[in-house]
């Protein structure tokens, strides 16, 4: 747990001799309580003020970069437990198992869909990060030539190496010695040989314990023997488990920092049956797994995890927004009507989807609001007449139609007049209040 | 250092209800911890999941949920039997979305004796909609819930410009009521307020904080309900302890996801799987953050969000 800034203070000279800044140690305990200052300010802070406050302050999920280049995966750095609190801080990592018994046509093939499943969604990248290459065959010269495989046909992509081998671990982590893969498969009997592996190739070492108590032993162990940098899987396979583990290894870590569990969790879901494993999976994204290991990548459950990581993981105190422009819903033409809102991206996505369902194309004028919806915009002096008319003007979108008519939202109905006075030429008409009146509004006027 | 687990006992406990008659009957809700917490306290009860059907045939469904039904959807009574025979519902959700000013613009008349026939066909609990048009709901709902008395069913929604005549119609048929409010903690806890002040006891309601779809809005919906549920435990505030409903089926299968087909979005894969994970994956979200009561649509998605559920107990 974090130190209060009294807790702090008594570490502190209480000289008062403002050199940091501040008027006094006490303001100056307050500020490093709130991480609004640092301790080297302090030029006369004892060494062991220096080594209690800094464990204090590391992040109680230790920060993680797994990977190299532009697909490397930043994990841990979480501080809430529950996402209203505050945003959860990098979303969790999906992985791909691939099987060193496949030939090496479908580890290709595989490969080839990890490379393949970028996706882009309300202005953000999502794809499959990474891949795990797991020695399935009990044989290390089969791991080392998948290794190979994997290396070429998926380079660049974070690969965790899955062995409880430390021979096979060595020859498979070569193609990615460097590039910060991670080593998954340490436990109680391979943990001086896999962690002595590890780091000779500056790989991240994951735990594969056998439970909770287990776990916390092992990362002790592994810290002991020179490796920092972990990930961790309590054993939990099923669903009520992965639950149970991940609250108490996040709890533990965010409200008692217990260091020993303050690492990223990575979680094997693996299911026969494809939406199956999609469920577990989601369980996953809601609730404290960094990375997900998944036996099977289709496009389909990419999107809804995509997107449900993308919904969990957003700001809750930063509204979604969307760019401001005039999208075309449908193939509109030059008689298609033309609605305004603002670029809240629930607005957005309500208004654009009734207006689909009406299955009339249209234009929709979507205008920065600063992620407000209507009313708040409104409310706020950022959804005004002159601004709409403006955005309207600079849009252009009056020369691709035929009758200058603009749908306003009907809670803005009092701003028709003024637009109209701002847009000579333009007939302004007053839409519904709520989005689901949209296909009967358009139908009524079809 | 050895490993202590940080176990939280919590002084409320979210209330239990009862729906349904005779052998019929399911409960939900009663558990004194957070979602699937059975390792720290108790869980007594399963979430439930009802089938959703209509008063009138489902034409505004999209094809892939329209489909498994189209045998048996041109009639309610049919509609409820089949998915209580033959998908094993644990409870029916009857939509009465005719009665809709846009729509068919049936009359209370008329809707009453739908939910009477359907009652009477049925042995699994009823759960009795409106089509969430605010006004003409009030003398639907009023007719439905005279119709269903002894039926022990759910009513829904009251929302605020209407609760008082629905809560009053609930409370003299002996029913339980769903409280909706729009996606806000604050307004959520007054309207179940304003409908115990008539005497309803807050025991028979359930709290609907608004759904919405997987990537159209869920995070809200799920913070909500993780925000009521905390509220309910760790403050121990009786008005926000009635279970919660996630009403999903209606707001998964209007969105672009589970319509839109492969050939115009290769990127997306299939479409019918896609639909299917889209409305289950949402009801694993809301199951997480806390619902107990979930309204669903699609055979398989309902089957696979079932089998999750048995994994999580």
């Amino acid at each position: 747990m974090a130190l209060s800034g009294v807790e702090i203070f008594k570490l502190l000279p209480k000289t008062n001799c403002k050199k940091c800044g501040h008027p006094t140690c006490l303001a100056f305990a307050m500020k490093l309580a709130q991480r609004q200052a640092t301790l080297d300010s302090c030029p006369d802070v004892s060494e062991e003020a220096k080594k209690i406050l800094g464990e204090a302050s590391a992040p109680p999920v230790r920060p993680i970069t797994f990977g190299s280049g532009d697909k490397a995966v930043k994990m841990g750095e979480e501080t809430v437990l529950f996402r209203h609190d505050k945003k959860f801080v990098n979303p969790c990592a999906f992985a791909v198992e691939i099987k060193d018994t496949l030939p090496e046509t479908e580890m290709a093939a595989i490969a080839e869909r990890v490379m393949q499943s970028e996706i882009d969604r309300v202005g953000q990248k999502l794809r499959i990060d990474a891949i795990v290459l797991s020695n399935a065959s009990g044989d290390a010269g089969k791991l080392e030539a998948a290794a190979k495989v994997i290396a070429s046909k998926a380079a660049g992509v974070p690969v965790i190496i899955s062995t409880k081998d430390a021979a096979a671990a060595e020859a498979a982590v070569k193609p990615f010695a460097g590039k910060r893969p991670i080593i998954y498969g340490v436990n109680s009997s391979n943990a001086e040989a896999m962690a002595a592996v590890a780091k000779a190739n500056k790989a991240i070492v994951g735990i594969a314990a056998n439970g909770i108590d287990e776990l916390a032993a092992l990362t002790e162990k592994v810290k002991s023997l020179g490796v920092e940098d972990m990930v961790i899987d309590s054993g939990a396979r099923k669903a009520k488990e992965i639950i149970e583990h991940n609250t108490l290894i996040r709890r533990a870590a965010i409200k008692k920092n217990f260091k020993p569990l303050g690492y990223p969790i990575i979680n094997f879901m693996q299911r026969e049956d494809g939406l199956h494993e999609a469920l577990v999976a989601a369980i996953g994204v809601t609730k404290y797994a960094s990375i997900i290991v998944l036996s099977s990548i289709d496009k389909w459950k990419n999107l809804a995890l995509f997107t449900l990581r993308q919904n969990i993981y957003t700001d809750p105190q930063v509204p979604m927004q969307v760019e401001q422009k005039v999208y075309n819903i449908g193939e509109p033409k030059a008689e298609s009507p033309l609605f305004i809102t603002t670029n809240f991206s629930l607005t957005y996505f309500i208004v654009s989807g009734e207006i689909e369902n009406s299955k009339v194309a249209s234009r929709l004028a979507v205008m920065d609001c600063e992620g407000l919806s209507v009313l708040t915009a409104w409310a706020a002096g950022k959804f005004t007449a002159s601004k709409i008319a403006q955005f309207i003007t600079e849009s252009g979108v009056e020369k691709e139609i035929a009758q200058k008519e603009l749908i306003i939202p009907g809670y803005v109905a009092i701003l028709s007049g003024s637009i109209e006075d701002k847009l000579p030429g333009w007939k302004i008409t007053v839409g519904p209040r709520e989005a689901n009146a949209i296909p009967a509004f358009l139908k009524t006027r079809a | 250092m050895a490993f202590t687990p940080t176990k939280e006992t919590y002084s409320g406990k979210v209330y239990s209800v009862a729906i349904g008659t005779g052998d019929g009957p399911v409960t939900f809700g009663g558990e004194n911890v957070l979602p699937f917490h059975s390792f720290e306290g108790a869980t007594p009860n399963k979430p439930v999941i009802a089938f959703e059907i209509q008063d009138v045939p489902p034409a505004d469904w999209p094809e892939n949920v329209r489909k498994p039904f189209e045998s048996v959807s041109g009639d309610p009574v049919t509609w409820a039997k089949y998915c209580q025979d033959e998908l094993k519902a644990a409870a029916i959700a009857l939509r009465l979305v005719g009665t809709h000013p846009d729509r068919e613009n049936r009359s209370p008349e008329d809707a009453a004796k739908t939910v009477k026939d359907v009652l009477a066909a049925i042995k699994v609990p009823l759960i009795i909609l409106g089509s969430n048009h605010a006004e003409k709901d009030s003398p639907v709902l009023v007719a439905a819930s005279g119709a269903a008395k002894g039926g022990n069913c759910v009513i829904g929604k009251a929302q605020e410009a209407n609760y008082k005549t629905i809560a009053a119609a609930a409370m003299a048929n002996n029913h339980k009521l769903i409280a909706m409010s729009e996606l806000d903690i604050n307004l959520s806890k007054q309207l179940n307020i304003l409908i115990t002040q008539m005497g309803f006891e807050k025991e028979r309601l359930i709290t609907d904080p608004m759904c919405s779809a997987l990537g159209y809005g869920l995070e809200y919906t799920y913070s909500v309900m993780e925000r009521i549920r905390l509220a309910a435990l760790t403050q121990n505030d009786t008005t926000m302890q009635p279970p919660m409903l996630g009403d999903i089926g209606m707001y998964v299968w209007k969105v672009k996801e589970t319509q839109a087909p492969e050939s115009d979005l290769p990127h997306w894969g299939s479409l019918e799987e896609r639909g299917i994970a889209w409305e289950a994956v949402t009801a694993i979200g809301l199951l997480v953050a806390g619902a107990e009561l979930l309204i669903m649509r699609h055979p398989k998605a309902v089957a696979e969000v079932q089998k999750t559920i048995e994994e999580l107990i």
